[in-house]
């Protein structure tokens, strides 16, 4: 839809007019208008559940802009000061306290981190529900997954920056998690650290990435994302395709156009998300100690490991994952399968749009065995994430693998339990009110 | 069905949680004290500021406890001698690690850090009991221990006004063996307010952080009326 | 399903209440991120006044100090020094400090509190560099024969005298700056401040 295929705009004589027209003879200002916004058609009924999409966007934008006045005052430096208090660690209290405002615009980027992952985890669930990801949208899941993906990377580099007591023994198991991989691990996780311990050098390098490079593939990934989404157009509550049915002018008669109509109940819901994330940066920033972690408060020290490290709560499924593998197999560790499992948690995501078999998108109209199954799925993360915050015992070892069990039973399992469901017949027009 | 699993699944979860901590009496100051605040100043920088550090901090920021410059050049400010300068130690921290063995650590934040996943308000209960939970251990090369920092480091900075305590053996109660020149809930109140000026110094502008949130929130409130009526208005149009 | 035409009053007195609102609140959270490109407490706190002791400045002698890193002389000049001034009254540009270059209780001839203690910023207003110490008279040190002594910025060849006064017809537009400053005591200079105990 985004193609040249728009009229040129026509000036009306005045100034703009004429500005506008020159800078659409050359660019094509007035086909994405059109094509993105005031002439894409969306489905009319979506709910709540479609607010998400627009809010990662607005949060990828807060993140990039307080990034930005961030990466002005923070020293990524591992050296100690003349208060023997590492300089990164340093920077981050004067940015709190003597840069002007400095504060707000850092409470503003580490919530931001974790509304990030609250969204994009809803805006993924929402997926789930009406089975976005299914055919002609396979591609646009894909890029989906490679966001999260690289979301994760930006994540994980970014909670090293602070340089204090998580950040650094977080940063230390993990880059160690790739000395699990047979032959090439310890000469890998000392390419990535780039030193024998995490120092100085994978300090400045993981902000090199955490600045540049990934947000730089995020960008092109959200765009691709975005692109694909409007090529195909969007899925919806029913799962209906909408371009099956069109007026005379080609207009799919259960579509609106996204502008107006979405960007001003978008406002609405960013309005509404804005309150909930100020009421969290203003009243408890902290986020009740698990987005800004207490431990993080004391500065890196080598030498002493906290008597309890836990990742950033959006880490904590895979983490317990990765804990619940404790079985050697084919002569390999239980460590390196553990790596294995918690890679392949994330990235089977990716399997969905084939592994899923149904003959409807919709929850609205599968039966009780898709219900179950995405109950159990996401009670499995939550317990997950859950136990991947507290210290390891033997009763959260059993559960965490049971319910790992669980988690990759409801996608190795899917092409075969979703078939069997029982099906209602779907409309061939979207329900609206 | 659901509601089995469910139940069944987070009935293990329940025994997990109930984790067995150490017991921590509850700090009941305010922030917004300043007349606790200011005397939690003063005993900060003449017991702690010796050994330890307030190195992110600012004396000019002590003048948010409703004091002037003079008055903190003139009452509280010994380790600088200019009112921009860093509440750093006196001491040197390579000094302090051959004399401590470790270096002690930097109090500006320290209310945050002791706090905790799930209730980060905690640090301030865990000073506030640390700093009154001293006791008299002739093992100890200090001659000091603490019931909840088991083997500590540091000794008894403020023994002058509690006194010293000693552990029961059989009740494991710590009794007041030799009073202080302060009362116990004198001495309470005392590290009261120490511990509500570090929790203060911990985010010196939070009063202001909640303020100004409670007026963004009221913006977004009217916001929001404004923008529901605008998508009303919009959709209508859709049927 | 088209809206042209529909744009009726209500809708575009909501659009316009929206956008005010919704404006107004945007400017409100640019001031954090125009606010921390300001000077921090600690550049403010490094550009605190600074108390210097003259009393081993000898007549003839120069020191340096940093204020705000920029460098301020404090020179005492010799009788000899100060007698050079008034002859120059022709050749500098503004001989008598009108324009704004210095406080006003240093806008008098020797452009300075005490007669013979010159305080004053060692920048070239020209361009920014240090200027040089160019003390002794005639052409001894590379100036013309009739250099009576003061200063020589290397960069574009502005001459100054010993009251940081520019000669004519040179690069720099103006006298160098006399930063504020205040007598503590006889011998103590407060640079940065003009009152005591400020």
């Amino acid at each position: 839809m985004a193609g040249g295929t728009y009229e040129k705009y026509k000036s009306d004589g005045s100034i703009g007019g004429n500005v506008l027209e020159w800078v659409d003879a050359r660019f094509p200002a007035t086909s994405m208008w059109k094509g993105h916004l005031s002439e894409y058609y969306a489905p009319k009924n979506f709910n709540f559940w479609y607010f998400f999409g627009s809010l990662a966007l607005l949060v990828l934008v807060i993140q990039i802009v307080t990034g930005i006045f961030l990466v002005m005052h923070y020293k990524p430096d591992a050296a100690l000061n003349a208060n023997g208090v590492p300089v990164a660690f340093a920077s981050v209290e004067y940015i709190m306290r003597d840069v002007p405002g400095g504060w707000l615009i850092r409470y503003m980027h580490s919530t931001g981190a974790s509304a990030f992952f609250i969204v994009v985890y809803l805006h993924m669930f929402r997926g789930l529900l009406y089975g976005s990801y299914r055919k002609p949208r396979e591609l646009t899941w894909l890029f989906g997954v490679g966001i999260f993906l690289v979301l994760m990377g930006e994540a994980f580099f970014g909670y090293l920056l602070p340089w204090g007591q998580m950040s650094f023994w977080g940063a230390q198991v993990i880059v160690n998690l790739f000395g699990a991989i047979p032959v090439i691990g310890n000469d890998l996780s000392i390419l990535i650290r780039g030193d024998f311990v995490v120092g100085d050098a994978t300090l400045n390098r993981f902000f090199s990435f955490h600045v540049i490079a990934f947000p730089l593939v995020l960008l092109g990934l959200v765009a691709a994302h975005v692109l694909a989404l409007h090529e195909t157009g969007s899925n919806n509550p029913d799962g209906v395709e909408i371009k099956a049915l069109k007026d005379a002018n080609g207009i799919p008669l259960d579509g609106i156009p996204f502008h107006p109509y979405y960007t001003v109940k978008d406002i609405v819901g960013v309005v509404v998300f804005l309150m909930a994330f100020s009421a969290v940066m203003f009243f408890a920033p902290e986020g009740g100690g698990y987005f800004l972690e207490t431990p993080n408060f004391y500065p890196a020290d080598p030498l002493k490991t906290p008597p309890h490290i836990a990742p950033v709560w959006y880490f904590t499924p895979y983490y317990s994952i990765l804990r619940a593998m404790v079985w050697n197999f084919f002569g390999l560790d239980a460590k390196f399968w553990g790596v294995v499992a918690m890679g392949a948690s994330v990235v089977i995501f990716a399997g969905l749009p084939w592994l899923d078999r149904s003959p409807v998108k919709s929850i609205r109209y599968r039966g009780p065995i898709y219900k179950t199954m995405l109950s159990i799925f996401v009670i499995c993360f939550v317990i997950l994430g859950y136990l991947g915050t507290l210290s390891p015992s033997p009763m959260g070892q059993i559960v965490s693998q049971v319910c790992t069990v669980f988690y990759f039973g409801f996608f190795l399992g899917m092409p075969w339990w979703s078939r069997m469901d029982k099906f209602k017949p779907v409309p061939d027009r979207v329900t609206f009110k | 069905m659901k509601k089995f699993l469910i139940a069944l699944l987070f009935a293990p979860l329940l025994a997990l949680a109930s984790g067995g901590n150490v017991h921590l009496d509850k700090w009941q100051g305010s922030v917004s004290d300043k007349a606790a605040l200011q005397n939690g100043a003063k005993l900060f920088v003449n017991y702690c500021l010796n050994c330890h550090g307030a190195s992110y901090m600012r004396y000019k920021n002590l003048v948010d406890l409703g004091l002037t410059e003079q008055q903190v050049k003139d009452n509280l400010m010994f380790t600088s001698d200019k009112i921009g300068g860093l509440m750093a130690v006196a001491a040197r921290a390579d000094e302090q690690k051959q004399w401590f063995g470790a270096t002690p650590p930097d109090l500006t934040i320290i209310a945050r850090a002791r706090g905790e996943a799930g209730n980060a308000g905690a640090g301030a209960d865990w000073l506030y009991t640390y700093l009154r939970s001293f006791y008299r251990d002739p093992n100890r090369p200090t001659g000091w221990n603490n019931v909840i920092f088991e083997n500590v480091g540091m000794p008894h900075i403020l023994y002058g006004l509690q006194g010293q305590q000693v552990r029961n053996h059989e009740t494991h109660k710590l009794e007041l063996a030799v009073p202080g020149t302060m009362a116990p809930a004198e001495f309470d109140k005392a590290v009261s307010d120490l511990v509500g000026f570090m929790v203060w110094m911990g985010e010196p502008q939070q009063e202001f952080r909640r303020t100004l949130g409670f007026f963004v929130l009221a913006f977004l409130a009217v916001l929001f009326v404004v923008a529901y009526a605008l998508k009303k208005e919009y959709w209508k149009d859709i049927h | 399903m088209s809206n042209q035409g529909k744009m009726d009053c209500g809708r575009r007195r909501l659009i316009v209440a929206t956008a005010a609102v919704g404006g107004a609140g945007a400017v409100a959270a640019l001031v954090p991120f125009v606010s921390s490109l300001l000077p921090s407490e600690r550049a403010k706190a490094a550009g605190a006044p600074v108390e210097v002791d003259i009393s081993k400045l000898e007549p003839g002698q120069m020191m340096t100090v940093e204020w705000r890193g920029k460098p301020v002389w404090i020179i005492n000049r010799t009788k000899d020094m100060l007698e050079t001034l008034p002859k120059l009254a022709d050749a500098v540009a503004d001989p008598k400090s009108d324009r704004e270059q210095q406080p006003a209780y240093a806008k008098n001839d020797t452009r300075s509190i005490k007669p013979e203690i010159m305080v004053v910023v060692g920048i070239c207003t020209h361009l920014g560099c240090s200027p040089s110490q160019k003390f002794k008279k005639g052409a001894e040190e590379g100036m013309g024969a009739d250099w009576l002594g003061g200063f020589l910025c290397p960069c574009h060849g502005s001459t100054f005298d010993f009251a940081g006064r520019v000669y004519k017809a040179k690069p720099a537009p103006t006298n160098l700056e006399v930063p504020p400053h205040v007598y503590l005591a006889d011998t103590r200079i407060m640079i940065g401040e003009d009152k005591k105990g400020a």
